[in-house]
């Protein structure tokens, strides 16, 4: 599985890629904030925020069509949620505001995620003072997700291989099986790593 | 589970970032020592293990299908500090690659399925062990704390979306905690297979009977536990009490006393009063998802005898 399936997009050249990743995190969460909190009925705030998305899609190059498709997909959970809160006096408005900040948040985070590579998102963690343990943490975690998925795809592969039984139990004590497999390695592989880690001097 | 941007007010966001900072911290605190060290590239594979283990399916009848939360296999594995960090980062990372779940509400989702399902299933894990003896109560506790681990992150998750008005409690309660019933259910299930497995290919992975004590070094075992414990309590408190205490009258004097009395009178909900018996059918509810819930959980345990009974080979029970 390529390294960076997850943020593919994030290594294009564009001149919001171009941008220093400490801004474009601080730029998505102030956008997050202003659309979190701010009064839904603010004059122009809300469809000049729409607009701003829409103006960075634009310039980093990113297919729009991948935003909205990533959008669709979360959309469904966003509603479902937000169909509960019409039951009860206010509800509409209340079902308005909900679509429109969480859609709006939703969007600042697929583009500031698509266009900075995680590496430097965890750069600008470190620079920031964040704990270094759990700077070291996520690093690793986003280093070992891929090959773990790997993994997981050659067990399940063997087993489809050598499975004649069909759904029911079976599936879910092999897919358990295969989770339980996937912990003892990923211990091994943790005892290999601090090796290698502390032999160039970790600490 | 993973609650999105925009569904909760600024209130709950800082007090559930409050709450996630300092759980996050204890942790973090509790690992600092220099033989800790060791434990960070296992902590960072458990994490990807744990966003993996997230991904696998588990066919469900209908075309759905189950997925595992993992909070009390890290804690059963790892340890109540390892599993709340571990949680943490595979929230943070869901959340900004995937998108899966608001990055202010990421407090609210730490809280929820770091902290609480983590810590509470933890310690209801422990709870567990002590009357369940032997390896295969330990597969018993551990079913059991991931039921309920589910339940309570899911009443966590309720509370929290209520508080901000966002969803009424009457209403989101009954719903969101009998389907995370069932899907604690599963949660259970999937667990106790995946310590079967660990425990068929490599039990000396499994800390039974060498658990960490619940608190830091040098005989202070209590701290840690006290730490998360008032942690919990307090989100618990914030997050659920204001609305568990609208049950019949004598507790709408503590509401009074304690000043959610206003946010009551000035919710919609109270159109159909609960302590109205003449509504049966909103009165009764409340207690009818209690009485409902008490059954669930004794089924359940039962339930988690029955798994146990089938999943640990039998030869390896008489191996301490």
């Amino acid at each position: 599985m390529h390294h960076d399936f997850i943020d593919r997009f994030s290594r294009l050249d564009s001149p919001i890629h171009g941008l220093p990743p400490a801004v474009k995190m601080a730029a998505a969460l102030l956008f997050i904030l202003v659309s979190v909190a701010a009064p839904l009925r603010t004059p122009f705030l809300f469809p000049g925020l729409a607009l701003g998305a829409a103006l960075v899609t634009v310039l980093s190059r990113i297919p729009a069509l991948f935003i909205l498709r990533r959008l669709f997909v979360f959309e469904p959970f966003v509603l479902v949620i937000a169909a509960v809160s019409l039951l009860q006096p206010g509800g509409p408005m209340k079902f308005e505001s909900i679509v429109v900040r969480s859609t709006l948040s939703l969007t600042a985070v697929l583009l500031v995620s698509n266009t900075t590579p995680f590496t430097e998102v965890l750069g600008v963690l470190r620079r920031a003072h964040a704990p270094s343990v759990f700077v070291t943490l996520t690093a690793l975690m986003y280093r070992y997700v891929f090959v773990l998925i790997d993994e997981t795809q050659r067990m399940r592969r063997a087993r489809l291989g050598r499975t004649f039984a069909k759904g029911g139990v079976r599936t879910w004590r092999s897919a358990a099986g295969i989770i339980g497999l996937l912990f003892v390695r990923s211990t091994e592989r943790a005892e290999r790593i601090f090796a290698a880690m502390s032999a160039r001097g970790w600490r | 589970m993973h609650i999105p941007d925009g569904f909760l007010d600024t209130k709950t966001i800082a007090a559930a970032w409050a709450l996630s900072l300092l759980g996050v911290g204890r942790a973090l605190f509790a690992l600092r020592t220099r033989m800790s060290l060791r434990k960070v590239p296992l902590m960072g594979l458990a994490a990807a293990f744990i966003f993996v283990a997230q991904m696998i399916n588990f066919p469900v009848a209908g075309g759905t299908s189950g997925h595992l939360l993992g909070a009390v296999l890290a804690g059963v594995l790892l340890g109540p500090n390892e599993a709340v960090l571990v949680m943490s980062v595979v929230l943070v990372v869901q959340c900004f690659l995937f998108a899966d779940g608001g990055v202010l509400s990421l407090g609210a989702n730490i809280f929820n399925m770091g902290l609480v399902a983590a810590l509470a299933g933890y310690a209801m894990y422990r709870l567990m062990a002590v009357p369940l003896r032997g390896e295969r109560g330990r597969f018993v506790a551990a079913a059991f704390a991931a039921w309920f681990s589910t339940v309570l992150a899911a009443v966590c998750c309720t509370g929290e979306l209520a508080w901000s008005g966002t969803v009424p409690w009457s209403v989101a309660f009954p719903a969101m905690t009998g389907i995370h019933i069932l899907i604690g259910i599963g949660e259970a299930l999937i667990t106790t297979l995946v310590l079967a497995a660990v425990y068929a290919t490599r039990p000396d992975l499994l800390p039974f009977g060498r658990e960490p004590e619940a608190g830091g070094r040098k005989g202070r075992p209590i701290a840690g536990a006290l730490i998360y414990g008032s942690l919990v309590v307090v989100g618990l408190v914030l997050f659920v009490l204001p609305f568990a205490s609208r049950w019949p009258d004598g507790l709408e004097r503590v509401a009074a006393v304690f000043g959610f009395r206003s946010r009551s009178l000035a919710s919609p909900v109270i159109r159909s009063p609960l302590a109205d018996y003449r509504v049966p059918g909103i009165g009764s509810l409340s207690w009818a998802t209690a009485l409902a819930a008490f059954i669930g959980a004794a089924i359940v345990f039962g339930l988690s005898f029955l798994l146990a009974r089938t999943v640990v080979p039998k030869s390896k029970d008489h191996a301490r």
